[in-house]
């Protein structure tokens, strides 16, 4: 069973959160960096790790890791920032994203990739696109647009712990 | 090809735009002072451009219908008819025509039947003016006639005549200037006896820009005007044209010189002459012999100084290329002729940003290269790297200069609403603007545009009384609006008040239980009162005119603020008037910052609002007896510690270090910052941190420092309205 929104073979960009592999559109991927220094802003929920300087633009970054219940991404050698370009509320937007690292570039088919399952996951079902096979391997494709929507970031003060409760 | 036109198109829109702009402005002045020729000729000019550009275009409903201002413009130019409110009315009404069948033309629609039947309407009365004007078009016209007559007769006179070489400069017809005028004028001053025609200048057909005047005149005219008044004749081309008038009986080397300056073939010219009858053969005969005896230097001096204007440009600035349209060509000279005119160039604002942006990354990689260099501890290096820093911060300073516009421009707009208001109603109202030359983000002063029409309009209509009942109170007639324009500790405050009847506080306390929006027996502030109208929905007009009193407009006025991150208070005395302050940030320019570490991070103030540091006394330190408010010099200086409020642990690091107050002006008051480290002052690059961070409060920014990360920009006036808010709930939480 394939997934709908799914219908040519894509690339796509695999990365580490914990154990689990996730995947992103490549179209989506502007770059991978190194993970730097990110100034963190006030009165933010805590998977906004803040702001790092992306040749002279300001960029959010933001811990996946935390966003999908897991702990905070510790810095190692192998810990990146993948930058994505998303829309939000019909405005492009360049976002960093933390990975612990960042594995390779993947073609996969559409029949390679299944509906999310309804349960068994850790993160809301809305954010996956897709399971995509690789050998005896489950990727999770993330729909980034939904992960990073106006809501889930919402930055009004007070809801801080809302971010937790993913 | 139709992405050329377009571009075209959209040029001229926004060029457009920007004249009606204009014609308000010279009509308003001209209703205030009807002799000022200044404004009518601005006027006729305006009018001219767009009418030439709507052609060049394509826009034929626009084109059509500003000839007809453009024939009644032309006849109150002349004096022929006095101008009269009522054709200010007419003009106006024109005007707003045009500006109509423009945004049609912008947005690709046709017009519809109303727009069609109201430019007749408005043509007919237009044409009426022009029918009725005493002499009408048949004066020029006859008088055109006249000076071809003499022309072709060529009837010989004697030298007691003067002589008027004229050679329009190439610009003429763009400036809004028609020769056959100046002729026609110059028939009430003499008689002209003589009169040829020279269009040796026209170059050929590919390379003529049939808006381009190539005309030349050669007049001998009787007159008993002095030299002095031929030339005020010409005094509106005099720049671009070449104008030589020689007085009767003057010497054969005033000929001569005569000759050589003027650009055409000198055998020609003495035919002119002698066939004018300015000189006789003889003469003519000697002046010739005595040119050719000029040295060959002289000549080739002449052959350069011949080259008319109108050749160098076509020659040089417009290349012919094949695939652009002619009419693209004509776009861009007249567009050379505007920039010249103003001083001004037209630049996209993305460009703008991009270069603003560019800057900004030069100034980061400059702070870097200096921070190596002083490493390195050579001195040359480090002299060169020091220039370099101080050049590019004077790059950076000019580029975000460039993004500054003063807000006079949308100011002056509003002339225009408070007339059509007062006119329309029993109520005179002037409108006083004072800091047009305040200066602000041109994004900023787009957007602050639809708000102060707001304001403006409540303040005309709600705020202002009319005669009747301004007499009544002892007040002057006149009601009047201010808008003013100031910088305030790093803020931009722009003003609207009235000194019409003020808020009626208990209106809208009234109102506002009605709504639910407060409880009855709560008692509030005049100030919290009146903050209650930029709720949506409210309104205490009793009817709703055709203006306001929908209760729309201050919800939106309040929206469009907070969006820029400003603030907007309402400050009312009963029966003496309203003031609507708006305080708004000096977005995108470069502040002098003042950096501070609070817990480990860096955060930067903006220097104009800092006042002084001092120590945190030990008092103050010790969290169990903590006042909130220290001495300074004897007043209560409350303070606010930026550690709790943006939440962050408090830094045990420092726990044994001093701690320092950054005392900080807001809105009049003085309010201390409680930070960990002073670091000193800063130039930051204020850059937004974007949509993701749009609700943060407390920090309105971020800027990139030399070692390449980022600091945060302090809000100051959002960090004391959020600390009072909070004090305020928890106040009334404990009073339940």
């Amino acid at each position: 069973m394939a997934v709908p929104a799914i219908t040519q073979t894509t690339q796509y960009l695999t990365f580490r959160l914990e154990d689990e592999v996730f995947a992103l559109d490549i179209s989506k991927v502007r770059e991978v960096l190194d993970f730097t220094t990110v100034t963190k802003v006030p009165r933010t929920p805590d998977f906004m790790r803040g702001v790092i300087n992306l040749r002279g633009s300001v960029v959010p970054v933001v811990d996946m890791r935390l966003k999908f219940g897991m702990t905070m991404t510790q810095k190692t050698v192998n810990t990146c920032v993948i930058i994505a370009e998303i829309s939000l509320d019909n405005e492009k937007i360049v976002l960093g994203a933390l990975a612990d690292s960042v594995q390779e570039v993947l073609d996969l088919e559409p029949s390679q990739i299944e509906p999310p399952p309804r349960i068994g996951v850790r993160l809301k079902t809305e954010f996956i696109m897709g399971m995509g096979k690789q050998g005896d391997q489950f990727i999770i494709i993330l729909d980034v647009d939904k992960v990073f929507s106006t809501d889930e970031l919402s930055m009004v003060s007070g809801i801080k712990d809302a971010a937790h409760g993913v | 090809m139709d992405n050329v036109l377009g571009q075209v198109r959209h040029t001229f829109i926004a060029e457009a735009r920007e004249l009606l702009q204009e014609i308000e402005n010279a009509l308003l002045a001209l209703e205030a002072r009807p002799q000022d020729n200044e404004s009518i000729n601005t006027l006729f000019r305006a009018v001219h451009t767009i009418k030439g550009s709507s052609g060049i275009v394509g826009m034929e409903t626009v084109e059509r219908f500003t000839h007809l201002v453009e024939n009644l413009l032309s006849i109150v130019r002349d004096g022929r008819i006095r101008v009269t409110n009522r054709i200010i009315e007419l003009l106006l009404e024109s005007r707003d025509h045009i500006a109509l069948l423009v945004e049609l033309a912008a947005e690709e629609r046709e017009a519809d039947k109303d727009v069609l039947a109201r430019g007749a309407h408005l043509g007919d009365r237009l044409n009426a003016f022009f029918a009725s004007g005493p002499e009408g078009a048949m004066v020029s016209e006859s008088a055109s006639k006249k000076t071809d007559d003499t022309a072709a007769q060529g009837r010989l006179a004697s030298t007691d005549a003067w002589h008027l070489s004229i050679r329009f400069g190439p610009d003429t017809f763009r400036s809004g200037m028609d020769p056959a005028s100046f002729l026609t004028y110059l028939t009430r001053l003499g008689d002209i006896t003589s009169l040829v025609t020279l269009f040796d200048l026209m170059p050929a057909f590919r390379e003529m820009d049939p808006e381009s005047c190539y005309l030349g005149f050669e007049i001998d005219l009787k007159s008993d005007f002095d030299k002095k008044t031929l030339e005020d004749v010409f005094e509106f081309v005099r720049e671009d044209s070449i104008i030589r008038i020689l007085p009767p009986h003057s010497r054969l080397e005033s000929y001569i010189e005569l000759i050589n300056d003027l650009p055409e073939d000198a055998e020609l010219l003495g035919e002119i002459l002698l066939k004018g009858g300015a000189l006789s053969q003889t003469e003519l005969d000697d002046a010739l012999r005595l040119q050719s005896a000029e040295s060959a230097m002289a000549d080739s001096e002449r052959g350069e100084a011949a080259q008319p204007i109108g050749r160098i440009l076509i020659n040089e600035g417009m290349v012919p290329d094949v695939l652009v349209d002619a009419a693209l060509e004509k776009q861009t000279q007249t567009r050379v002729h505007k920039s010249r005119e103003s001083g001004t160039v037209r630049i996209s604002a993305m460009k703008l940003d991009a270069l603003v942006n560019l800057v900004g990354e030069l100034v980061i990689s400059s702070a870097n290269v200096n921070q190596h260099t002083r490493r390195l501890k050579d001195n040359g290096l480090f002299e060169a790297a020091s220039n370099m820093q101080r050049l590019v911060e004077d790059v950076r300073d000019t580029a975000m200069k460039l993004r500054m516009v003063p807000i006079g421009e949308t100011f002056s707009r509003f002339n225009r609403t408070v007339r059509d208001i007062s006119s329309g109603s029993d109520k005179e109202i002037g409108l006083v603007i004072t800091g047009a030359e305040t200066e602000l983000d041109k994004l900023v002063v787009e957007k602050i545009n639809d708000p102060l029409m707001h304001l403006v309009r409540n303040a005309a209509d709600h705020g202002i009384e009319g005669r009747a009942e301004r007499n009544a109170v002892g007040k002057p007639v006149k009601g009047s609006i201010c808008l003013n324009a100031c910088y305030d500790a790093g803020s931009v405050v722009i003003t609207v008040s009235d000194d019409g009847r003020g808020l009626d506080r208990e209106k809208i306390k009234e109102k506002a239980v009605s709504l639910g929006l407060i409880e009855a027996d709560k008692t509030l502030s005049d100030g919290d009162i009146y903050k209650l109208i930029f709720e949506p929905g409210f309104s205490t007009a009793q009817e709703v005119t055709k203006l306001s009193g929908r209760g729309v407009g201050m919800d939106v006025v309040r929206r469009n603020i907070d969006s820029l991150r400003g603030t907007v208070g309402v400050d009312s005395v009963s029966g003496k008037g309203t003031t609507v302050s708006i305080r708004l940030p000096l977005t995108l320019a470069i502040i002098d910052g003042f950096m501070v570490h609070v817990a480990g991070s860096s955060y930067v103030i903006p220097l104009e609002m800092v006042t002084e540091c001092v120590d945190l006394p030990d008092s103050e330190r010790n969290a169990d007896k903590r006042r909130g408010y220290i001495n300074l010099r004897g007043e209560a200086l409350p303070y606010i510690r930026l550690t709790s409020f943006f939440d962050c642990a408090e830094t045990p690091g420092y726990s044994g270090a001093r701690e320092s107050i950054v005392i900080v002006r807001h809105a009049g008051r003085l309010i201390g910052l409680v930070v960990d480290v002073l670091e000193g002052e800063m130039q930051a690059v204020i850059k937004s941190l974007g949509s993701v961070y749009r609700d943060v409060r407390g920090i309105s920014g971020a800027t990139i420092m030399g070692d390449g990360t980022v600091a945060l920009i302090v809000d100051v006036p959002a960090i004391v309205q959020t600390v009072e808010e909070e004090i305020k709930t928890v106040g009334s939480a404990q009073r339940t």
